[in-house]
């Protein structure tokens, strides 16, 4: 079943890409399609059957070299389980959507055909990010990265003609490949420390590198920080963190589903799955996860403010979706695993969403992008609007705080900011205020960009409005599957994610114990982490002796407090997600003071009323304080100048050097110098053989053979003798 | 069959002499029939050639399928193969056929030209399978003369500097090889090469005209055999002259320069340097090592700003023959897995490069990148194709590019953690200069008027690029094909080398100094 799961997609890519013109277009489209839907379904009855218990099925042996052992091969685990359904789930919406948006494209022309290859590219993405995710070793899972990485390459490039397109798909893969670099040290380092790069094996490896020193660059560095930073490089790059962030915003030269597929709910949370993927290692690298937080919260920050002032809708949700990914790594960063795989989930509904129904508002606005042309399409486009709301009041956390009621976004970003808060110290407040800000300018930029695009009075075009309409059904309807995600994903799997730390244990399969308690612990691994779990207890009741002083806040949480209070015990690689002796963050997530609870609630409503003041109320107001804060305003519409930066440090440096190298010192140094004798020698004979037809070669060459011949066998003689 | 390797290696060469002597006439029927010969017996080379696969054993790691006989002069006639060699006389085989049938459209001179190939092909399978000094030394000088006429006579406007240069360099590197190859025999007594792997050349320090040479007579030796294998590579910074031949040989000149005879290179490195000098191996391999690395960015950097789509896959040959030797001189399993890997990968990735460039510029006559832009529009499976080997290029997993390119990495890391950071950039900086060209070139809207009627790929086209592909992925995919050739081989090439490196004790005068 996995089997069929895994390279369903491939097919699909395969016949829809090489045998449409035996099939028939539209017969192409669809096998993809199937195929997609056949994987989600399977997926989903994986997902649902999955009981804890890793998994694991090889197929064949991938690289062999030495004591170096890769298969390839699919590992089945929660977090698997996790990433196929939002995989497969969004993949084949995205397909269906496929079929109305991209029915006529004013990019081609004419009898054009560009569909089948449309599909095939989306099915392959989706066979390699499978790839990614069922990987048994690091590198299966560098394949499946790779992979995606062409994908997008070839989808952000889909629109060949538009040079724009050209460049950002060019931007994407090398940017991508800087990240990669960072990746495959990793992978170097993990093997030369480990002697493998299996799962199974480093895993479990964690506490024994973290012990270990190697000589790395003439430092004597510490192995597991060491692997830890070079992994996250990698996952900087895969999920757009602040300084290789720059492709993401450009990949939306894409056509849109693909936005909404690779760009927001499956590719660019890699890097998240990795860190989570890699717990038992990262749990034990407290300086990669530090600066893991850093950056994290610096992107949440960082990419929110450059979304203020966009003005092209897919824009907006792009710098969106590179925030979000920074909340993610936050959660990762503190060592609350399951709340950063929660946020991905409930992230992957309701981003994708917002991206589909802006395909459908530049559907029905015959592919305008720019929000300053639109205004008023609430009644053109109601399925689409309400659609549009759904997601936005899920991004911006709408919800009762301590209670149960709210969109996906409210319980997961919600639980983020809480961990964050939870972590404590100096990076802990940094990680909780930026991503508060963060929620505040989250749902300024959503809000703006409801109001633009749906209320106010029609700008732009006059013939565009007149003619907006509302999209076929084969959009609306995977509008309306991920609306569901959007509405009941955070509420549904609640406990699972960021629930009491037994429910959390046993959806990823790993071992807890009752804190204090440590014989009870949960199935048969209790023997073997019976030593961990004393030292759990230890650490657990140091970290608790000291905030009496809060009960007041304790008391609001009395039902909680009353339930007892369990901690994660499994050894590393024991499960999904690890969490280190000492690692209580999750707990304590859920004892923050209240007021913590409700800052994300107030930041979310002081958003809200700024963005109604400023885009419904008085609609001239932007325009003056972009006026009056000029410098700023430039500053973020620039996206902090990035790209200029980067240009002047990198680019042109780069391309002047090759040049230089290759004029100066291949052609004037080495040509015209270490080889002076040889250059002197050559206009010579070339002399000689200018004015000789080519046929004189042939006596040369006969002289040379002669030449080596006698020579060789004058020596040889000679020697022998 | 006994004569196994002997038939591979002179069947192309009794094609070329019944070809010059029998064929007759210029006309088009005599043309036609030059290259069906030459296709019929390149590929019926490559046909026999598989027999070697099945009699080959993997497990055993010593000479097999040996042939010996008495010669003139007293020499002796001894070729066979190993793990390390066997695949090398496969891709030349493999690949013949497609170069040749990469010719089809060519008129001038044909029959000269398609024994030019034959010769060349039996010379080049020779130095692979030569175990004998001098039959080794023939057949990799005699190499020189056919691609030196292939590019004088079938090249581009300035064939006869890039032929000459092509000779001098790499001529002039085979000199100083020649004195160390006698000085072997001399110290050795023998031409036999699998008696040299076993004889110990002495590497106790020695004086001369005042320097103290570390490893002795082993260093001196090694540096004359690296002096003709870094130009043959090419290494930076003798590689200038690759690019010049490139760009002014033909397509399947390009190819065959590219795809095999760039590999003699590092095949000596194994066969020669590695085993036999091995102190001075160890010695001399941070150089090598820092060679590698510089010509890796060196060449990547300079590969980003041609103008010439030849030149800039000629400068990332370059680059990707910095892995190879950066791979085998990281000395371990996985670095020389990895070089072998790379080289033969690189056999199909670079010829079908050179072959993407033939086919447009057989169209238009140019290879100016300027010239180029939005095939994609008329030509949907060349970009299908050239996309394909871009990535491989690239290295990307999944392709045969990867494998090699990855091994060869991590097992300079294990050595060298700054030789293994900066070379790593290379993934950077390939992607760069390969997605720059495939862009300029592939992508865009159509405009340039000369372009306008541009045809995709003919049926003879593609079936050319079909086993290119095939291979690529499929080594891609399952690398295990060559790796378990290779393994036992390399193992116990290294077991051999990290013996007699133990057994290495540094005189104390020089360990003082150090």
């Amino acid at each position: 079943m996995e089997t069929i799961l895994l390279f369903g997609p491939l097919v699909g890519a395969l016949i829809c890409g090489f045998t449409w013109r035996l099939i028939g277009e539209q017969a192409a489209c669809v096998v993809a399609t199937g195929m997609l839907f056949l994987s989600a379904l399977l997926s989903w009855i994986v997902f649902l059957g999955f009981d804890g218990e890793t998994y694991t099925r090889s197929l064949f042996t991938w690289i062999e070299s030495g004591s170096l052992f890769t298969d390839w091969a699919i590992r089945i685990d929660r977090l698997t389980a996790i990433m196929l359904i939002v995989i497969t789930t969004v993949s084949a919406l995205v397909h269906l959507y496929s079929f109305g948006y991209m029915a006529h494209d004013d990019n081609f022309r004419e009898g054009e055909v560009y569909r089948p290859r449309f599909f095939a590219y989306l099915s392959f993405f989706t066979f390699t990010m499978l790839m990614l995710v069922t990987a048994d070793n690091l590198l299966q899972l560098f394949f499946g990265w790779e992979g995606v990485g062409v994908a997008s390459y070839l989808l952000i490039g889909f629109y060949y003609r538009k040079p724009s397109a050209g460049a950002a798909a060019m931007k994407a893969f090398i940017v991508n490949r800087v990240g990669d670099f960072g990746f495959l040290l990793a992978i170097f380092a993990l093997f030369w420390m480990a002697d493998s790069i299996q799962f199974d094996v480093i895993l479990a490896m964690g506490p024994e590198l973290m012990e270990t020193t190697f000589q790395f660059l003439g430092y004597e560095v510490n192995a597991a920080n060491t692997i830890g930073m070079l992994l996250f490089i990698g996952a900087m790059g895969k999920s757009a963190q602040l300084f290789l962030h720059t492709w993401l915003p450009d990949a939306m030269e894409g056509p849109t589903p693909v936005s909404a597929l690779i760009h927001a709910a499956t590719m660019v949370t890699a890097g998240v799955f990795l860190i989570c993927r890699m717990s038992p290692i990262m749990e034990y690298a407290p300086f990669a996860t530090n600066f893991i937080i850093i950056v994290g919260a610096a992107t949440a920050f960082f990419a929110a403010t450059v979304g203020l002032v966009q003005n092209d809708i897919k824009r907006v949700i792009a710098y969106s979706t590179c925030s979000q990914l920074g909340y993610m790594f936050v959660a990762a960063g503190v060592g609350v695993y399951s709340v950063a795989m929660f946020h991905l989930l409930t992230h992957a509904f309701f981003k994708a969403m917002l991206f589909l129904g802006a395909g459908s508002v530049i559907h029905a606005m015959h592919h305008e992008q720019d929000m300053r042309n639109y205004g008023g399409l609430r009644k053109k486009i109601p399925y689409t609007f309400a659609a549009m709301l759904v997601g936005t009041l899920a991004i911006t956390g709408v919800g009762i705080p301590t209670t149960y009621f709210g969109f996906a976004g409210f319980f997961s970003k919600d639980a983020v900011i809480e961990s964050a808060f939870a972590f404590g110290g100096g990076l802990g407040s940094y990680a909780f205020w930026m991503l508060v800000v963060a929620a505040l300018f989250t749902s300024f930029y959503s809000w703006r960009l409801m109001f633009l695009t749906f209320f106010g009075t029609p700008r732009g075009d006059k013939h565009t409005h007149d003619h907006a309409h509302e999209s076929p059904w084969t959009m609306l309807a995977p509008l309306g599957v991920l609306g569901i995600g959007a509405v009941l994903s955070g509420f549904v799997w609640y406990n699972s994610f960021f629930g009491h730390t037994d429910d959390v244990g046993r959806f990823f399969g790993v071992p807890y114990a009752v804190e204090g308690d440590h014989g009870a612990v949960e199935g048969d691994h209790g023997a073997a982490d019976a030593g961990h779990g004393t030292e759990v207890v230890a650490t657990a009741e140091d970290t608790h002796a000291a905030p009496t002083a809060e009960t007041g806040d304790h008391a609001a949480e009395g039902a909680y407090a009353a339930y007892p209070h369990y901690v994660l015990t499994g050894a590393p690689g024991q499960g999904a997600i690890h969490a280190a002796p000492g690692n209580n963050v999750l707990n304590e997530a859920h004892e923050v003071p209240t007021w913590v609870k409700w800052s994300p609630f107030v930041a979310m409503i002081i958003g809200l009323a700024t963005a109604t003041l400023f885009y419904l109320v008085s609609p001239g107001l932007p325009a003056r304080w972009a006026e009056v804060n000029r410098p700023l305003y430039l500053f973020l519409l620039n996206k902090w100048y990035f790209d200029e930066i980067y240009g002047a440090i990198f680019v042109r440096p780069a391309k002047a050097l090759g040049r230089f190298l290759w004029k100066a010192i291949d052609g004037r140094v080495i040509d015209g110098g270490i080889n002076g004798l040889a250059l002197g020698i050559i206009p010579f004979i070339t002399r000689l053989a200018g004015r000789a037809q080519s046929g004189y070669l042939f006596h040369y060459a006969f002289a040379m053979v002669l030449g080596i011949v006698v020579l060789v066998t004058w020596v040889t003689l000679r020697a022998g003798g | 069959m006994d004569n196994l390797l002997s038939i591979v290696t002179f069947l192309p060469l009794v094609a070329a002499v019944i070809m010059a002597v029998f064929l007759r006439g210029n006309d088009a029927a005599a043309r036609l029939n030059a290259k069906r010969l030459a296709l019929a017996a390149t590929s019926a080379t490559f046909l026999i050639s598989l027999l070697i696969l099945v009699e080959f054993d993997a497990s055993n790691t010593g000479f097999q399928l040996v042939e010996e006989a008495p010669w003139i002069f007293g020499l002796t006639y001894k070729v066979g193969v190993d793990g390390i060699s066997v695949l090398f006389v496969l891709l030349t085989t493999f690949l013949m056929p497609i170069t040749i049938a990469a010719c089809w459209n060519v008129d001038h001179r044909i029959k000269d030209y398609m024994i030019a190939m034959l010769v060349l092909e039996t010379l080049m399978i020779g130095v692979f399978v030569a175990l004998d000094l001098v039959l080794f030394y023939l057949f990799f000088e005699a190499g020189l003369i056919p691609m030196f006429l292939i590019i004088g006579i079938w090249g581009g406007k300035d064939r006869i500097y890039a032929a000459f240069k092509f000779f001098l360099y790499t001529f002039l590197g085979s000199v100083l090889m020649l004195v160390a190859m006698i000085t072997m025999y001399v110290d050795a007594g023998t031409t036999d090469i699998p008696s040299l792997l076993v004889h110990q050349f002495s590497s106790g320090t020695i004086s001369l005209f005042g320097w103290q040479i570390v490893g002795g007579l082993q260093t001196l030796m090694w540096l004359a055999f690296f002096a003709s294998f870094a130009v043959k590579m090419p290494m930076w910074p003798v590689h200038t002259w690759l690019p010049d031949a490139h760009v002014q040989a033909p397509t399947a000149g390009s190819v065959v320069l590219a795809a095999i005879l760039l590999k003699m290179g590092g095949y000596g490195f194994l066969r020669f340097s590695l085993p036999m000098f091995p102190v001075a191996s160890d010695i001399m391999a941070p150089l090598v090592l820092w060679l590698s690395v510089i010509a890796i960015i060196y060449t990547s950097l300079v590969a980003m700003v041609q103008e010439d789509m030849k030149k800039l896959i000629a400068y990332s040959s370059v680059a990707h023959m910095g892995f190879v030797t950066m791979g085998i001189f990281a000395a371990n399993q996985n670095g020389l897995d990895g070089a072998i890997f790379q080289m033969i990968s690189h056999g199909f990735i670079s010829g079908a490069l050179f072959l993407c460039v033939g086919v447009i510029y057989d169209r238009m006559h140019t290879r100016e990148i300027d010239a180029y832009g939005g095939l994609v529009n008329r030509m949907p499976a060349y970009a299908l194709v050239f996309m394909l080997f871009t990535m491989a290029n690239v290295g990307l997993p999944g392709t045969s590019g990867f494998v090699g390119e990855f091994l060869t990495l991590m097992g300079v890391f294990q050595v060298n953690t700054w030789i293994g950071l900066l070379a790593t950039t290379g993934v950077i900086l390939s992607a760069s200069y390969a997605l720059w060209l495939y862009r300029r070139v592939v992508f865009g809207d159509l405009i340039k008027e000369s372009l306008k009627s541009i045809t995709d790929m003919t049926t003879r086209e593609r079936a050319i690029f079909a086993p290119l592909i095939v291979m690529t992925l499929l080594l891609g995919v399952y690398p295990s094909l060559v790796t378990d050739i290779i393994g036992p081989s390399v193992e116990a090439l290294l077991l051999q080398y990290d013996t007699a490196l133990a057994e290495y004790v540094p005189d104390t005068h020089v360990a003082a100094s150090h």
